[in-house]
């Protein structure tokens, strides 16, 4: 999130990108008052064989910088190692840590490191290790040395916690491919935000292209259905 | 090289080589002469002699203060030239060099072919090369000072005795090698003790003791000892021994401007065994507390067994590093706090879990994307391929999948007990096996990316075609997660 986390809803694309899959001038214009500094966010898969989530952190991470990825060993087993050739070209480092607490202590430790753009920790479950006392620690060691956290929770339920952030993802069916209607097309995001600091929560069906997050119409929307009507 | 300090001379020198000029050093009782050019000798100046008694015999002969330091000094400089020959080579006394020829003379064509070599290249560094190759360092030392190739009629110097023995040994009329070697050893060991070992000199010329060469170390390792007045049991001894150890290594690593990138603790236990404990770290360093910490945990763990009483901390592998400032204001660059968090991550985790991605030439995708210890890589962005998915599973899962033909599109998949309607199906891409490291039997693949119902997306394929002969029915598998 170096920028701060903007869903603008139907805002013009970036310049260059001929046809855009969303029709301009549909909702309302919307947008997050992002933390203005780095932070700890946690992020709920919906369930651990849904790495939708994937999509949502990634565009927001800084990408000039290396990235520090702690896997727990369940987090491996049940929804897979990382595939660096589908991350889109960032510096990694991989940790593949053995139990819950192994890899609370190797974010702690990345993110007090200056040098990395973000932090990226996969949990499994409900370890007894991540209590409030962990979550916050590592909150407050990601606003000192200023380098953003990921929490992500795999199949895990949302208690206490010191994240500033909580968002719930999962996967929402995908836009329509123009090329091949029968093909999955631009990913779509079903994005919760249940508790914010500074924020109101709320729940959107969001997608990303080129450059930010836009707001997809739900299936119900008449305007998006009438303009893919006249479109087909 | 006998003339070695006189050639120097005249190399360095700007009046006439070829001038009756001696060297001499200081003496007991005055100047000793140390060297003489030709033009001296011919007038009677020998070496060993006072330069009073020349001086008496010649009195326009040219006494120049000899310089032993700067002819050791260049005898060293020789030694590591020397290594062209030979990877082992040893400076023997004040003007030789030894070197170890085994099996590397048909390098050059033959011993003869090797000694006019080494002639020829101290001939062309202006210096008097005289050599011989034996099959003992002791004959090889007689035969380059007393031409022959045979030991027994050589004089009894020859074996490298002290003056004062040789002298008894000729009172004895035991002139040669060989009238020494008739004797029984019995009587010659009898009579000559100690410091004046003949037997010892002989058996060494005889190859009947060995001894070996002592090779010239190109750059020893940095390395800080400890001892300890009495072994120490104690679980706390290897880390207080780290802490006075650690201070020292960094002095000589700072001296000759290196960085460690390996470090090993070594416990010397008193039942004469020896317990390691070895770090590696990802960029140089010589930062003391960087150091200590990495190395502390593990210091801790050496087991003392009967007890230490030696420890010694060695850079096994070190690489230059100048003397570098950070920077102006207290600001750490990014680089080395990178390589002091992944040598960190690497000591408590161990280096199998701390890894970069190094991308490999396959269109394979387990095998396109390759892991690396974190330690020994440097940072290098892997190159996206388009439709690949976040995340892999270590190893494909079987799954039952119905479709509409066999050869067609996937309409509906189990994985792990649960059920996934495909709602939208791309593919298949097919990827051939590698046929020139796996097994004929090997299939191909054909890769779908697939969205179920609720929008996860996953990238399964099928091994196999109905009757490609490698098998029967074909399996299907998930391979990946799209996120």
């Amino acid at each position: 999130m170096a920028k701060g986390l903007s869903l603008v809803a139907g805002g013009a694309f970036s310049a260059g990108r001929e046809h855009s899959r969303l029709p301009s001038g549909l909702g309302e214009r919307w947008s997050t008052r992002a933390p203005s500094s780095p932070t700890l966010s946690e992020l709920f898969a919906a369930s651990p064989r849904d790495s939708g989530w994937a999509g949502f952190l990634l565009p927001q991470i800084d990408t000039s910088k290396p990235v520090l990825w702690v896997q727990d060993r369940m987090a491996i087993l049940e929804s897979g190692r990382i595939y660096p050739p589908g991350l889109g070209g960032i510096d990694l480092i991989h940790v593949e840590a053995r139990d819950a607490r192994a890899a609370l202590w190797a974010m702690e430790e990345g993110v007090r490191c200056a040098a990395l753009s973000a932090v990226i920790g996969e949990v499994y479950g409900d370890p007894a290790a991540l209590d409030f006392t962990a979550t916050r620690r590592l909150a407050v060691a990601s606003e000192r040395s200023n380098v953003p956290c990921w929490l992500v929770r795999l199949g895990g339920t949302a208690n206490l916690s010191g994240a500033r952030m909580r968002w719930r993802i999962g996967s929402a069916p995908s836009l329509p491919n123009r090329l091949d209607m029968r093909a999955p097309g631009l990913p779509a995001l079903e994005a919760e935000l249940f508790r914010a600091r500074g924020h109101p929560p709320g729940r959107w069906t969001i997608a990303h292209e080129a450059d930010r997050f836009h707001l997809v119409a739900g299936t119900g929307d008449r305007a998006l259905g009438e303009e893919q009507r006249l479109s087909a | 090289m006998p003339a070695l300090a006189i050639e120097r001379w005249a190399k360095s020198s700007d009046s006439r080589p070829d001038g009756p000029v001696l060297l001499t050093v200081e003496g007991t009782h005055g100047p000793i002469i140390h060297a003489v050019t030709k033009t001296a000798a011919a007038r009677g100046a020998r070496v060993g002699a006072r330069l009073t008694d020349a001086r008496a015999l010649d009195p326009s002969l040219i006494a120049i203060p000899a310089d032993p330091e700067g002819d050791a000094a260049l005898l060293k400089r020789l030694a590591k030239w020397a290594q062209r020959w030979s990877p082992l080579v040893e400076v023997d006394g004040e003007d030789a060099l030894r070197l170890d020829v085994s099996g590397v003379a048909h390098l050059f064509g033959g011993e003869k072919a090797l000694i006019q070599d080494v002639i020829a290249r101290f001939a062309a560094l202006g210096l008097t090369a005289r050599t011989a190759i034996a099959p003992t360092a002791a004959a090889a030392w007689a035969f380059s000072r007393f031409a022959g190739d045979e030991l027994s009629p050589l004089h009894v110097s020859a074996l490298r005795l002290d003056p004062d023995t040789v002298r008894t040994l000729e009172r004895l009329g035991l002139k040669t090698i060989g009238a020494l070697a008739a004797l029984p050893r019995l009587a010659l060991a009898r009579r000559f003790r100690g410091a004046e070992d003949v037997v010892d000199a002989l058996d060494r010329a005889l190859g009947r003791k060995p001894e070996p060469l002592t090779a010239l170390m190109e750059n020893p390792p940095p390395r800080a000892n400890l001892r300890l007045g009495e072994p120490a049991t104690h679980v706390e001894a290897a880390p207080q021994a780290l802490d006075r150890l650690i201070p020292k290594l960094v002095a000589e690593l700072e001296d000759r401007r290196l960085g460690a990138r390996r470090l090993s603790l070594h416990g010397f236990r008193v039942d004469g065994s020896v317990a390691v404990a070895s770090v590696s770290t990802t960029i140089p360093s010589r930062e003391p507390k960087h150091l200590q910490r990495l190395l502390a945990d593990k210091a801790v763990a050496l087991d003392p067994g009967f007890g230490f009483d030696a420890f010694a901390l060695v850079a096994d592998w070190t690489e230059d590093l100048g003397a570098a400032q950070e920077s102006l204001v207290e600001e750490p660059s990014g680089e080395r706090d990178l390589a002091r968090l992944i040598d960190w991550l690497t000591v408590k985790l161990g280096p199998r879990r701390v890894r970069r991605p190094h991308p490999f030439e396959s269109h394979l995708p387990e095998r396109a994307s390759g892991w690396v210890t974190a330690v020994s890589s440097s940072l290098s962005r892997t190159a996206p391929t388009s439709n690949r998915p976040q995340r892999l599973l270590d190893r494909p899962e079987a799954i039952n999948v119905i479709y509409a033909t066999p050869e067609g599109m996937p309409r509906r998949f189990v994985w792990r007990r649960a059920v996934h309607d495909i709602a939208r199906v791309e593919g298949p891409e097919r990827i051939a096996p590698e046929w020139w490291r796996e097994r004929s039997s090997a299939r191909l693949r054909d890769y779908y990316r697939v969205e179920d119902e609720a929008g996860r997306r996953y990238w399964i394929y099928r091994e196999g075609l109905f009757g490609d002969g490698r098998g029967g029915a074909p399996n299907w598998y998930l391979h990946g997660l799209f996120g």
